[in-house]
């Protein structure tokens, strides 16, 4: 069964210089595993690949059940000298709550 | 005398936070610290550039209605204020609080930390740390602000000052700095990366009592239009409780504590501040009441050599048009005024692109497929260096008004100068961190 992100997760974004990092936080805890599996580094690139550009690292966080993708390369050129409406890249938590995965 | 615990609240999380829930704070919160973080990266190279065009202004553009408000609660409640409005001219900031203490008649104790304008120290052969080129293949540098920690706070509040303004300082400092005062704690002590993380999960106020958080259909959160600001309770072994003022808005939980933890991370086992390199991937956030968290379990190892710098320069100009359509074939109309101004413009630019607001302006088109929007807008934009093209997108957006697709409605155009910061990093011994007293009379 495939199940967009959005429906099990959460997650803010934010920025350090063109540098964006993504949190995925699960509802129910007992999903953690599932993220792990499934919303791997190619996988993200392959979902966002318009706009991330550089390298991508996932932490994997256990005792908080969470994980973190800090993306290089992908804000236009970082927040105080992109040409993008949304220069900060703070919307793009929700781009990557529209990936599906197959929950099974 | 050491104390068991001690309060805080975050009144503002960035410059143009809201003014009332610092109000309620100071009022309410039973606080004996109150902070306003007010100064992001880009917020400081934009204030450096105001005191170069008037030497007694750089400080935050809304200190004066924020202390004006603030100052009688404050010293009546005996709540000490630490932020970073100084921006990038402290002791102006200071002297302004010092005249408005005068006019209300209060007697005010401004304690001062400055010291973190590195700009006259730069060496222009260093590589930043975004790109790795070095300075001097930047046009024109503006400023450069070391982040300062709590070793140049710790002085100030030693002071029996009731305000502690200072200059850029790394975020989390302002919170760890009277923990570390009233606790007493070690300066290598693991103590200190627990007291970033709690440091962390306030310094953007409203992003952690369910502002920025919210999402109606899957977390919802109440009372978003009287939303409260956080008020920490840190205990002498690290824990904290983080709470609001009972009556306002909004929520606290782990899923919102979460968001925020991993917030602006970008190394959650390694989170370097002037003061601690922090492990933030054990920590601990338990619900224990009703907006009422408790959090434990940071970790830390003693403070790096070097801090990070904020360099700012000119980036050039920034030029911008938008101009709408609606009803049928809207996205097509759209698309055809956009490849017009391509053709006409988009080449004497450095940087352009066209965005269609409704369809492709925030995630690009792939995400949209599928999606019909009844009204589109569209939105041009060009990036240079010449002042002479500065307006030429907004001009080109709005002469769509009689020479472009039927229907457009609605144009405006725009024109910013762009500030650029990079960051390069810089040996600690070689920055001073000052501290200046003021008094009112």
């Amino acid at each position: 069964m495939k199940t967009k992100l959005s429906k099990i997760a959460h997650g803010r974004a934010g920025d350090k210089g063109n540098t964006l990092l993504l949190s995925l936080i699960p509802y129910d805890p007992l999903n953690f595993e599932k993220l792990v599996k499934n919303v791997t580094e190619e996988r993200v690139k392959a979902h966002l690949s318009h706009q991330l550009k550089g390298e991508i690292k996932r932490f994997v966080l256990p005792e908080l059940k969470a994980i973190q993708f800090i993306c290089q390369d992908s804000l236009g050129t970082g927040v105080t000298t992109s040409i993008a409406i949304d220069t900060h890249g703070k919307s793009l938590s929700y781009a990557l709550l529209e990936m599906e995965i197959d929950l099974n | 005398m050491v104390k068991e615990k001690i309060r805080i609240g975050c009144g503002a999380g960035f410059s143009g936070d809201r003014l009332e829930p610092s109000e309620i704070l100071a009022e309410k919160g039973n606080l004996d610290y109150l902070v306003l973080e007010c100064l992001a990266e880009r917020t400081i190279s934009l204030a450096q550039k105001r005191k170069k065009e008037n030497p007694l202004l750089g400080y935050d553009p809304l200190l004066e209605r924020r202390i004006k408000r603030l100052l009688p609660i404050l010293i009546k409640n005996k709540v000490r204020l630490i932020t970073n409005m100084g921006a990038a001219n402290p002791l102006e900031g200071g002297k302004k609080i010092i005249e408005i203490a005068n006019q209300l008649g209060l007697k005010v104790k401004v304690a001062i930390v400055h010291g973190d304008d590195v700009f006259s120290q730069l060496n222009l052969k260093e590589k930043t740390l975004e790109s790795g080129v070095p300075l001097s293949s930047y046009s024109s540098i503006v400023s450069a602000n070391a982040y300062l920690g709590i070793d140049a706070i710790l002085p100030a509040l030693e002071t029996d000052a009731d305000i502690i303004l200072t200059g850029r300082v790394a975020d989390p400092s302002l919170f760890l700095a009277p923990m570390v005062k009233e606790f007493d704690w070690d300066l290598n002590s693991s103590l200190l990366g627990q007291g970033t993380v709690l440091g962390h999960l306030m310094e953007c106020a409203g992003q952690i009592t369910g502002g920025y958080f919210a999402d109606p259909v899957v977390k919802p959160v109440p009372d978003m239009d009287i939303l409260g600001h956080p008020i920490l309770e840190v205990s002498k072994d690290g824990t904290g409780i983080i709470s609001k003022v009972d009556g306002t808005g909004g929520l606290i939980t782990t899923q919102t504590a979460k968001e925020q933890l991993l917030y602006e991370v970008l190394d959650p086992f390694a989170y370097y501040t002037p003061d601690v390199i922090a492990d933030f991937s054990k920590v601990q956030i338990e619900e224990i009441g009703k907006n009422l968290i408790r959090i434990s379990g940071g970790n830390g190892k003693p403070a790096p050599q070097t801090l990070k710098v904020s360099v700012g320069y000119e980036a050039g100009y920034l030029s911008e048009g938008e101009i709408s359509y609606a009803g049928a074939n809207a996205k097509e109309r759209a698309i055809l005024a956009g490849e017009i101004i391509e053709k006409r413009i988009s080449k004497v630019f450095d940087e352009f692109r066209v965005d269609y607001i409704g369809i492709s302006s925030l995630h690009g088109l792939e995400l949209s497929k599928g999606y019909t929007p009844y009204e589109v807008r569209l939105r041009v934009a060009g990036k240079t260096l010449n002042p002479a093209l500065s307006t030429l997108v907004g001009e080109e957006v709005e002469a769509l008004y009689t020479n472009g697709p039927a229907g457009g409605g609605g144009a405006r155009k725009y024109t910013h100068q762009l500030m650029g910061v990079v960051s390069i990093l810089m040996d600690r011994d070689l920055i001073t961190p000052k501290l200046t007293l003021l008094e009112s009379t």
